[in-house]
């Protein structure tokens, strides 16, 4: 089976898209660490990897606003579009963004 | 090596000090320095006593060089030893108390001495001038709520000091001989709105009103008759006429002498080791009063007492008045003339008055009125000479319309300082440190910055530079204050029209609030989340369902978040009694779950650090069924109540202090308030549970209970008010119980009661809470609020409540894959 995978990324279904509070977070451990997975007040769906690039804060603690999260150790603003911060601490660093799709309404996390 | 240079200086003053700055800041270890001051005192900052005056500022605030200052670069300092003398010949200064100092060079830094009006009964007891702290403390001690003061001149002093006295409850008259109020800086219209602005804030003005004798009864101050047979009443009376270079010293060690000590460009005086600076200074036929020259002569001083260079030519003036919510700028010509151009700008419904005087196509000075952002803009074009021709038709509309029109950027010119340019004169801060301080601490506002630079923390001169700093800084992240401050950067409403506009329109839940109040942002941020969450929540109580998102980690999983991301656990302890059994099952559960520490609180509480998230719901389950419940010690809401033994155990004890704590404690737990809220009651005035640094303290007494508040022990130390005294406990826990609703009802999301009390006053608090129909009022919606609030978060959590905060969404991705 291995050889026909084409796509570069393993896909792990992790539930579903409504387990996720709106304007909230859940958090997914990996065997790297912990992966956030966000919802916005839109209903969008982001994830990243769960560590501020501050002060390895979790992020999926944080309270969730517009497409940003509020890191609950220090109040860094990170995009969960890029996981860069925003404003002030912009261009130190980021949260790594980890692939996410949705599929009828279930969450696909993939893994490199 | 050689011994040292020895350097004295005569002046414990603002110049004296920093001119001593200055030269270690070229030269550290060049001189032995001595420093003379006839007050007995640390060097502070003068400019600031009005604000002390005024009660807006503690000595503590304006203190610039403390005693480590001193003893860190090993400066003799003797403070309160007047010098007496200069032996010029010997090279000696000899002071009060027979202390001599021999020197190689001298400074002097005698600044100036108050004007006395040679009045008849010039001085009865009561009567006093404002030059330094001892003056300030005189005039408080005077100060009773419904005295009267007048205040003889009406330049800068003169209104600062009227107002601080009228800020401490006196009713104050300014008395001025001339008919526009400080006329040096203002003109007649600028004069006439100032005269407005004070009479809003109670200060009455008198012009064209000559002094003819101060009157005395009982052997104290009772009045001062005016030329036209006037009498105006007082019970302080303050000279604020002007000052004179103090040159005593100098004219008795045969210095040369005019109306100061003259001194040359290098601020040397006749004497070749003997320099001079500050108001005692005489240079170029020019005296100053006002602290910007001053520095700039310090920076000469310091250059020529290390084998510099520099010179000093002069100064060009500007001012700003020092009264909260009045703003006044001024610099150079402000009368106009006939090579001079007016331009000049209203707006009535702001209260708003700009003249800008153009001289030969440059400015040569301005007054603003009501707006004086631009003060320093228009100072510095016209310090640089610059041809404002160009920009002329926008000039009077400041600095961002004229640079935004012409495509600049407005913070260009910020942006393009050089990081050594130095942006407050007061403290001597530039603007790298500024920006450094901002980038490397996360600073985000003005206070922020001046709590850890002191940039703007004096005069305030530079506080538009440093928001610019901030603004260049941060983005949109940052938002100047005018008006009253927004709650955050989605709207620009302040926190009292947002919890108004709650009750009176009935908004009801986060969206209908933002939507009513037109928030620029679709869902808000993790400022007005919360705020609003509280505001609704408090208003409503009963009704408005909790917003979970909208609450800080904390608060949403009722414990402590740590730097490594585990949570700390802290049950109550009522009134901070324990028992064996709470001990044991606290004990218990430590071992189970393996928290690695366990430490006492400062709020006679046990806290329980390091445990998982996912280990909360077990921990307090076990730590349930021994009967604890959670100490909110996360909350903004009721945290701790403090107690001592009182009469149960302590031979001082007078009132049942613990019990107390624990009927409070039982009634107001799990309450959430703007900010937290810790309690303290002792059971005597020896004060063991430390209640007077409390937010709300009871101090029970023989006859019954006196309530405080607005104490602190934090970021500020606070002593307690006393808000009222009651005769039994009952009245003790409605009381505290109706101001904690006040409070509630009343304060500013995250504004904790000590600030709440400076900004709302302690009078309306006690109107409201000594009135038995507003307590009993107040009381009972807070009793009402406290029926949907005493449920302990824990067990609803253990019953399984929001049960998927506490797991992960998914495990299985936990391991690699085989």
């Amino acid at each position: 089976m291995n050889a026909l995978v084409i796509d570069p990324l393993q896909w792990t279904d992790v539930g579903a898209v409504s387990d996720v509070p709106l304007r909230g977070s859940r958090r997914v451990p990996t065997a790297s660490g912990d992966v956030a997975i966000f919802r916005t007040g839109d209903g969008r769906v982001f994830a990243l990897v769960d560590r501020c690039p501050h002060k390895g804060g979790p992020l999926s603690q944080g309270i969730v606003h517009g497409h940003a999260v509020t890191c609950p150790l220090h109040n860094w603003q990170i995009s969960l579009a890029t996981g860069e911060p925003i404003g002030a601490d912009h261009g130190k660093g980021c949260a790594p963004v980890v692939p996410l799709e949705v599929r009828d309404g279930r969450l696909f996390l993939g893994r490199v | 090596m050689a011994a040292k240079e020895r350097l004295v200086v005569i002046g414990n003053g603002m110049a004296g000090c920093r001119a001593v700055q200055e030269v270690l800041k070229r030269d550290p270890n060049r001189y032995q320095i001595t420093i003379f001051g006839a007050e007995p005192r640390v060097n502070y900052d003068r400019i600031m006593l009005s604000p002390v005056l005024a009660g807006e500022k503690a000595f503590a605030d304006i203190v610039l060089n403390d005693e480590a200052w001193y003893r860190d670069n090993g400066i003799t300092l003797h403070a309160g030893r007047a010098v007496e003398g200069i032996d010029r010949d010997a090279k000696v200064v000899r002071a009060a108390g027979g202390v001599e100092a021999a020197y190689d060079r001298l400074i002097l830094a005698t600044g100036s001495d108050p004007i006395r009006l040679p009045l008849p009964g010039a001085d009865l007891p009561g009567v006093v001038t404002f030059r330094d702290l001892d003056d300030v403390d005189a005039m408080i001690d005077a100060a009773r709520p419904g005295a009267r003061a007048v205040v003889i001149g009406g330049g800068l002093l003169g209104i600062e000091a009227a107002y601080g006295l009228s800020k401490r409850g006196m009713s104050a008259t300014v008395i001025h001989l001339l008919d526009v109020l400080m006329e040096r800086q203002l003109d007649a219209s600028a004069g006439f709105l100032l005269a407005e602005a004070l009479a809003e804030k109670g200060v009455e003005t008198v012009l064209e009103a000559q002094s003819e004798e101060i009157v005395g009864e009982n052997g104290r101050v009772a009045g001062l008759r005016l030329k036209d047979g006037r009498v105006l009443p007082c019970d302080l009376l303050v000279m604020a006429v002007g000052i004179r270079p103090a040159t005593g010293l100098a004219k008795a060690a045969g210095l040369e002498v005019n109306r100061g000590v003259v001194v040359d460009d290098t601020l040397r005086t006749s004497d070749p080791a003997v320099w001079a600076i500050g108001e005692c200074v005489e240079h170029r036929g020019q005296c100053y009063g006002l602290v910007a020259p001053i520095w700039e002569m310090c920076r000469t001083l310091g250059d020529a007492l290390t084998d510099g260079t520099a010179t000093y030519e002069g100064s060009s003036l500007s001012t700003r008045l020092k009264v909260s919510g009045v703003d006044v700028f001024s610099a150079g010509k402000h009368t106009g003339g006939t090579e001079c151009e007016d331009i000049v700008f209203r707006d009535a419904g702001r209260g708003v008055y700009k003249r800008i005087v153009l001289e030969g196509g440059k400015v040569a000075g301005a007054v603003l009125f009501g707006d004086a952002a631009d003060g320093g803009w228009y100072f510095d074009l016209m310090r640089s000479g610059q041809d404002v021709a160009a920009i002329r038709e926008t000039l009077v509309f400041g600095q961002a319309v004229t640079e935004g029109l012409r495509g600049l950027d407005p913070s260009a010119a910020v942006a393009a300082m050089a990081d050594t340019a130095e942006v407050c004169g007061c403290n001597g801060v530039c603007k790298g440190e500024i920006t450094a301080a901002i980038a490397g601490q996360g600073l985000t506002n003005l206070e922020a910055v001046r709590a850890v630079t002191k940039a703007s923390a004096s005069c305030g001169t530079c506080t538009p530079l440093v928001e610019k700093l901030l603004k260049l800084s941060l983005g949109d992240a940052f938002q100047a204050h005018t008006g009253p401050k927004p709650v955050c950067g989605c709207t620009p409403r302040g926190h009292d029209e947002v919890r108004r506009r709650i009750v009176e329109e009935g908004l009801k839940s986060i969206p209908a609030a933002m939507q009513a109040l037109e928030w620029a942002t679709p869902d808000g941020c993790s400022s007005c989340r919360p705020a609003l969450n509280y505001y609704l929540l408090c208003v409503w109580p009963g009704d408005y369902r909790d917003d979970k998102q909208s609450r800080f980690i904390n608060e949403r999983v009722h414990a402590n978040i740590q730097k490594d991301g585990t949570y700390s656990v802290v049950p109550r302890m009522w009134g901070g009694v324990t028992s064996a059994a709470e001990l044991r099952a606290i004990a218990d559960v430590v071992d189970k779950f393996e928290i690695p520490t366990v430490k006492v609180t400062g709020g006679q509480r046990i806290d329980l650090l390091g445990v998982p998230k996912d280990d909360l719901p077990a921990v307090w389950a076990d730590l349930n069924a021994a009967g604890m419940v959670s100490g909110h010690a996360y909350a903004k809401g009721l945290r701790t109540v403090k107690t001592c033994v009182g009469t149960d155990w302590c031979r001082f004890g007078t009132q049942d202090s613990t019990g107390l704590g624990v009927r409070l404690e039982k009634f107001m737990w799990g309450s959430w308030s703007p900010a937290k809220v810790k309690l303290g009651v002792s059971g005597c005035p020896r004060n063991c549970a430390e209640a007077t640094c409390k937010d709300i303290g009871v101090i029970c007494v023989d006859s019954g209970y006196e309530v405080h508040i607005g104490g602190a022990a934090g970021l500020h130390i606070r002593g307690t008010q006393v808000l009222t005294k009651v005769a039994n406990e009952d009245e003790a826990v409605w009381t505290v119980c109706a101001v904690m609703q006040l409070y509630r009802e009343t304060g500013w999301y995250l504004e904790r009661i000590y600030k709440w009390l400076d900004r709302v006053g302690l009078p309306w608090i006690q109107t409201q809470v000594e009135d038995p129909d507003a307590r009993r009022a107040l009381h009972d919606r807070f009793a009402y609020s406290q029926r949907f609030s005493r449920v302990d978060p824990w067990a609803e959590r253990v019953a399984g409540r929001d049960a998927h905060e506490f797991n992960p969404l998914s495990r299985r991705m936990e391991f690699e894959e085989a």
